[in-house]
Formats: structure tokens, sequence, C-alpha cells
């Protein structure tokens, strides 16, 4: 493979890189916000204060991503944000609530501050469901048809779900005493609609696209890549087990989390494998939709230096403040 | 109404709505800095006060930017999905550093700057806020450098599909127009910020909820105004000249110039009639123009009708005029501002209350001088997207016009509802400093009393409102 051929594979790696961050930080953030909906107002703060610091920056990983396709595959932008019009910009409007909410619910009136409160659990579900509806549309090709809507809709509740479970799992890891025992039991709960939806995702892929089946059912392929759904559906089954367990609430805190952490990377291999090389599914390769080498090049450089550093300094952000929640106080 | 309309007027709208935000930050972010600075150099408590209220505006006004940027982010696709297929070669690689090295950067470190501060070192936090101010900055630069190439292209080449590629990455970043633009665009910010501080300063003061950061406040903000506005109308006029130079159509629709001549006025005020291609009710200074334009009296401006295309006139017209009108205006007011607070011996409160008034009233001129400038800039780039090579109805998208109109709608009705909100918090926020409490974990009222327990007391329990100096009480840890 020349050189101008990888770089659109290395494009084509940063944008699952820059999605999988995505999912995973701003999916907790989105989940603690519609968690909030069953927490009591003192709760509420405390969750509000697990993701003040972070929320921002969780933000820009989609930024990124939908940057990268922006500039590295420009035709493959062009088709998907042409036939997810609507539900994007609905997700906007989520993210816009959901981003002033928390500014604004401490520094308006108070008896405004409920209303914030609401826009805040409201704007996370919004666009926690729309990017659910937006992965179940994209993942089949924007094809048309009750069945491909059903399977839409399908994940437009798992993603939700998913979101949810990372919150709960994020405030396991911060949070203490009720608070963190409430989680744990929000976290079990959402278990459910996790795996089920991954269940149901996983056979009704293959079902509905002809290129996935026999990507996955022949042999020796089958085999070969067993290992991806068995560690995935392994690492939620000892996530379940470790609920369980008196000591996540202790030492382990941080297990679950990264237990499912793991699961969605799979998740992430099996989709990758299922998609490749297409970044519109039958439509458009890698290849077919990327710019120029040169641009490709150029913007490579700077992500070679900004990226490492970015991770750098977004580990430094957490690790400042580490720890159990304490009250976030500006100053 | 049409795709096109549609896009644009959705287009202008999510843009109009964004830049309020940037606007500030970017200049906010280094005033922080500076009272953060001499807070750390000094100890003397007012300019941590300051600090502290104006943290929580910026924090306000960071997020309503950032969320409004991610929504610009989309819909560079979803709105001009042509846009990125011709120049994404371009666009694309500007808009990848602006995320790269502006946007995590601010966005990580603004955590530690508003949070961070009894969990880090006093130099770690100087460094976090330093980095927050270069960040939103340095996302200037680059979006700028892209918003100047469409202005004034050069250092690409086009192939055989319209497909534009680069040639020098130094050329297409520091374009003809860029220089002016990005020094145009951070005086703005500087100067949009000052007034922003003296009005919600003066307010306090008219409204008796002053405290001892107030006068501190008020004189950075009209010592910053008073030198920053001539440096502004020096770089206006510079910036014309470029235009003038680089976009000759621009201007002559901006002066409402018809017909080619030598030693054009300038018109002060007049209705540009597009359609009989006149001026009506024209009040105007013999040989102005010229003068302005080409420092010379008699210097030729070309006319609107020498162009094949040019863009709409009553916009740019009207919108250079409010722009300059303001400067005026905030010129006369910074100097006789700084000039009556001087002689009462830097003591606020005894500025005569008109003063105070017309100072207030002037809160949010910044916004009306950017955006009318901004319109003008953009406007006058019309019908091109990219300055003489590509048309803006060239790149919209086929998506139907009945979904652009839902979304529009939607967007219009958030909008207007945000920047009420964010206008009458800032208001609240001003008359209201000390029950703004200053920890957004504690987001509803029963909660400041758990407060009580903490190792930082809340400043509303400690002491009354009306209590000058009560954030000395507040037992700062540091």
């Amino acid at each position: 493979m020349t050189w101008a051929e990888s770089l659109p594979l290395i494009f084509m790696g940063l944008l699952g890189l820059a999605m999988f961050i995505y999912v995973l930080l701003d999916g907790f953030d989105l989940g603690v916000g519609m968690l909030m909906q069953r927490a009591t107002p003192d709760e509420r703060n405390q969750m509000v204060g697990s993701i003040g610091p972070f929320w921002d920056a969780n933000e820009t990983w989609l930024v990124l991503g939908i940057g990268i396709l922006l500039i590295a595959f420009p035709k493959a932008n062009t088709i998907i944000s042409t036939a997810l019009y609507l539900p994007m910009m609905f997700m906007l409007v989520g993210l816009i609530l959901r981003g002033v909410a928390f500014d604004f619910r401490v520094k308006a009136r108070d008896h405004h501050q409920l209303w914030w409160n609401r826009a805040f659990i409201i704007g996370s579900a919004i666009a926690s469901v729309t990017q659910g509806w937006m992965l179940g549309r994209y993942v089949t090709g924007f094809a048309e048809g009750t069945a491909f809507t059903l399977f839409a809709l399908m994940i437009a509740l798992a993603v939700p779900a998913v979101y949810g479970l990372l919150g709960s799992c994020w405030l396991i890891i911060k949070t203490e005493d009720e608070l963190q025992a409430k989680a744990v039991e929000w976290a079990k709960w959402l278990w459910w609609p996790v795996v089920i939806g991954l269940v149901l995702i996983s056979l009704a892929t293959p079902w509905i696209s002809p290129v996935v089946r026999e990507r996955w059912f022949t042999l020796p392929n089958l085999i070969g890549l067993l290992p991806i759904p068995l560690a995935t559906f392994g690492a939620l089954a000892a996530l379940r087990w470790t609920l369980t367990l008196p000591r996540v609430k202790q030492d382990l805190h941080w297990l679950p989390f990264v237990l499912l952490a793991f699961a969605l990377l799979m998740g992430l291999f099996g989709l990758a494998y299922s998609l490749f090389p297409y970044v519109v599914i039958g439509k458009l390769t890698v290849w077919q939709a990327a710019s120029s080498t040169a641009a490709l090049e150029f913007i490579l450089i700077g992500t070679c230096l900004a990226v490492p550093s970015i991770l750098g300094y977004t580990a430094f952000a957490y690790w400042v403040f580490r720890g159990k929640v304490r009250d976030l106080t500006y100053g | 109404m049409d795709a096109l309309l549609l896009s644009r007027l959705q287009f202008a709208a999510n843009i109009s709505f964004h830049i309020l935000f940037p606007v500030i930050t970017i200049a906010l972010g280094w005033f922080l800095f500076w009272f953060r600075l001499q807070w750390v150099r000094t100890q003397k408590q007012w300019w941590l006060s300051a600090y502290r209220f104006w943290t929580k505006v910026f924090a306000l006004t960071f997020a309503l930017g950032v969320v409004s940027g991610i929504t610009m982010s989309f819909q560079f696709g979803t709105n001009w999905p042509g846009f990125m297929e011709r120049v994404g070669n371009i666009a694309g690689p500007l808009l990848g550093y602006e995320v790269l090295t502006a946007f995590f950067l601010e966005a990580t470190f603004l955590g530690i700057m508003l949070f961070g501060h009894d969990r880090v070192s006093n130099k770690v936090h100087l460094f976090s806020a330093f980095m927050v101010a270069f960040g939103t900055t340095l996302s200037a630069f680059w979006i700028l450098a892209l918003n100047s190439w469409m202005q004034t292209p050069q250092g690409y080449t086009i192939d055989s599909q319209g497909v534009f590629h680069v040639q020098s990455w130094l050329q297409v970043i520091f374009n003809p127009s860029f220089p002016y633009r990005f020094l145009h665009m951070l005086t703005a910010s500087f100067l949009t910020v000052a007034f922003l501080m003296a009005g919600l300063s003066a307010w306090q003061l008219l409204k008796g909820t002053a405290d001892h950061a107030t006068p501190r406040v008020l004189r950075t903000a009209l010592t910053a105004a008073a030198i920053l506005v001539p440096l502004q109308i020096l770089i206006g006029d510079m910036h014309g000249l470029n235009t003038l130079k680089h976009q000759p159509a621009k201007i002559a629709a901006m002066e409402a110039v018809w017909e080619t001549e030598k030693g054009a006025p300038l018109i002060l005020f007049a209705w540009p009639d597009q359609a009989a291609r006149e001026n009506k009710a024209v009040v105007s200074i013999p040989h102005g123009a010229s003068l302005i334009l080409t420092h010379d009296l008699n210097g030729e401006i070309k006319g609107l009708n020498s162009f094949e295309h040019h863009p709409p006139v009553p916009p740019l017209f009207f919108g250079f005029r409010i722009m300059v009108g303001i400067g005026v205006l905030m010129l006369l007011m910074s100097w006789y501002g700084w000039w009556k607070m001087r002689k009462s011996g830097w003591d606020a409160h005894r500025l005569p209350r008109w003063l105070l008034w017309g100072l207030a009233g002037m809160t949010f001129s910044g916004w009306v001088a950017t955006l009318a400038g901004w319109y003008v800039t953009e406007i006058g780039r019309q019908p091109w997207i990219v300055q003489g090579l590509i048309q803006v109805k060239d790149v919209v998208t086929t998506t139907p016009a009945a979904h652009i109109g839902l979304t529009l709608t939607l967007y219009l009705v958030l909008y207007s509802f945000l920047l009420l909100a964010y206008v009458s918090v800032l208001k609240y926020m001003a008359e209201h400093p000390s029950e703004t409490k200053h920890n957004p974990a504690r987001g509803s009222g029963e909660a400041i009393a758990i407060g009580a327990d903490d190792s930082t007391p809340n400043q509303a329990l400690l002491t009354r409102p009306d209590e000058p100096g009560r954030i000395i009480a507040s037992g700062e840890s540091k």
C-alpha cells in the first residue's frame, strides 16, 4: 500500500479514536445528566460537580470527530450530513440546552433553577437519543424501510442506556455513601437494556446487511473473529458481577467503568470490521471520500504534534480533579 | 423561500449568535489573566473579587460560545456541503488546526482555571488562565485566517474538477486581508469587553450594589478603551484601504458610490435605492470619500455600476455607518469617562450619574458594532463564498427547504430565549454580586444551608449583602 493510500486509513483510525473517546467521555456526562432525573436536589449538585470541570473538553472530541469527517472525507460528510440533517440539528439543540443549563442553573434566580435543571436533563436526553438514531441510520447506510427504521429506533434507545450506564459507573468512582449506592443500583438496572440492545444489534446488523453477514458468518472468518463478541460480552458479564461486590463501593470503584470502556472498545472494533473499507456503507470507500494527499499530510503533521499533547493535558486535568467529588467553587 | 435563502438565513442566525460570545471571551480571558496576575503580585483583595465576578461571566459566556460553535462546525457541512468539497483541502486543515491547537487547549485548561484553584498551585492556576486566554486568541487566529482567505484568496491551484489545492500554506494563512482583519477583530473584542465591564460596573454604582472591586474594574475598562479606540480607528482605516485594493465592490457598496468618480464625496447619510441605482436624501462632505480611501482629494473610487457582481448596497451602507457611529461614541465616552474619573481621584462613586447611565447604556455597544462590522464584511463578499471564485448558490445543500425552515425557526426561538436569559442573568449577577453563588455545584436555594459545614464557608451566610468588603470575610483558602 502506498503512502497516499495509507493516509486515508490513518485518518479513519483517528476518526474512530476521536469518536470512541467522545462516546466514553461525553457519554458519561450525558448519562449523568439524564440520571439527574432520579436524584434529590443535593445529589444533583454532587452529580453536576462530578462532571463540571470536564464537560467542555469532553464535547470537543465531537468537534474533532466531525472536523476529521469534514476535513479528511468531505464527500462522505456531504452524504452523511444531508441524510442526517434533522437529527443532527436536534442533537445540536440538545447539546445547546445541556451546555448552557449547566452554567445558567447556578447563576439564575432560585426559582428559575428548577427550569434549568429540567433543561439540563432534557438536553442530555435529546442529545443521546438523536446520537443513537444517527448511529442506527449510519450503520445501515441510510437504507429506507420499516425494518431499518425499527433498527434505528432500537439503537436510539440503546445509546442513552449505554450513556446512562457510563454515567452510573462514573458516579461510582466519583461519589460516596448514598449517592454511590444509588449509582450501583442504577448501573444494575441499566445493564439489562444495554446488553439486550447489544445482542439485538449484533443480530440485526447481519440480518439487515448482506455485506456484514458475509463477513462475519463465513468460515474461517467466524472463528478468527469470535474473540471480539466473546470479549465484549465477557466484559459486560464481569461488569454485572462486579456490581454485586461490596468492594465496588471501596477500592474497586474504578472497575465497572474500565470494564464498560473495554466492552465499548470491542464493540467499536466489531463495527469497524463490519464497515471497512466503507466510510458510507455500500456507497463510498475511505479512498473515494478522502481529501488530497497534500491536505492530509499538512493536517497529519499537526495531528501528530497536537493529539499527544491534548491527551497529555486532558490526563492532567482529570488528575487534578481526581478522587471523590468535592464542592466546585469558582476562584 | 428557497433552500439557498433559508440556508443563508440559518447560517447567518447561527454565526451572529455565536460571535457574540467569542468576542467577549477572547479579550475577557486576557483581562482575567491580568486580574489574577495583579492579585498574585499585590495580594490586594479587590483584584481577586474582580477576578471572581468576571470569571463567572466568562464561564457562562464560554459555555454559550462552545455550544453555538459546535452548531457552526456542523452547519459548514449541513448548509454548505459543496464548500468543503471544493475548498476542503484549504478550509479543512485551517479548521482542523483550530480544533487541535485551540479548542482542546481552552476547554481543558478552563476546567482548572474555573474550579482548580484549591487543587493546584498559584503558578499552575495562573498558567491555566494564560492557556485559556491564549487558546481563545489562537482560535481567532485560525478562523480569521480562513475567513480572510475567503475574502482575499491566494496560494492555491484549481484542478480540472474545480477542486482547490494548496500551493503555499504561508500564502494561504497570511493572505492580504488577514493581518488587518485579525487585529481589527482582536481590538473589537477588547473594546466589547471594556464597555461590557464599564457598563456593568456603572450599573452596579447606579443600583448601589458596587463593591470594592467595582471602581478598579471601571478604571481598567475605561483605560483600556481610551487607549484602544483610537488604535481601532487606525486599524479600521488600514483595513478599509486593504479592502479597496482587493474587494473594491465592497467599498463602493459601503460608500454607496454608483458611478466611478474622482473626488467622491463622503456620504454621511443617504437612502441608497438599489432599484433606481441612486441615492436619495443625501448629506455629504465633498471629496471626503476620496480623501479617506485614497488619501487624495481627487482620488478615483470605482462605482458599483462598473462591476458585474456587487453586494447588496443598503445593508453595507448602513452597517458601516452603525459601526463607525458606535466607534465615535466609544471614543467620546471612554476619553471623557477616563478624564472625569481621573479628576475625581479615581473614586467611581463621584462620577456624575448621567455618565454612569451613558456607560450602562453602552454595555452591549460592542456587540452591535461587531455585528454591524461583520455584516459589512460578510454581506460585502456576496454573491461569492470565495471572492471571485465560487458563488454561494453553487455550494448550497440539497436538503428540502421545509426542513431548513423548521430548524431555522427552532434555532431562532432558542437563540432569542438564550440571549434574553444571558442578558438578564448578567443583570441579575451585577445587582446581586454576593448572592451569586460562586459554587456551581450548589444549584438550588436549599443547598446553601448545607454549605455552612464546608471549609470554604459560603459568603452569603457569613455576611450581609449590603456590607461592603464582604469578600474578605469569605475565608479564602489562599
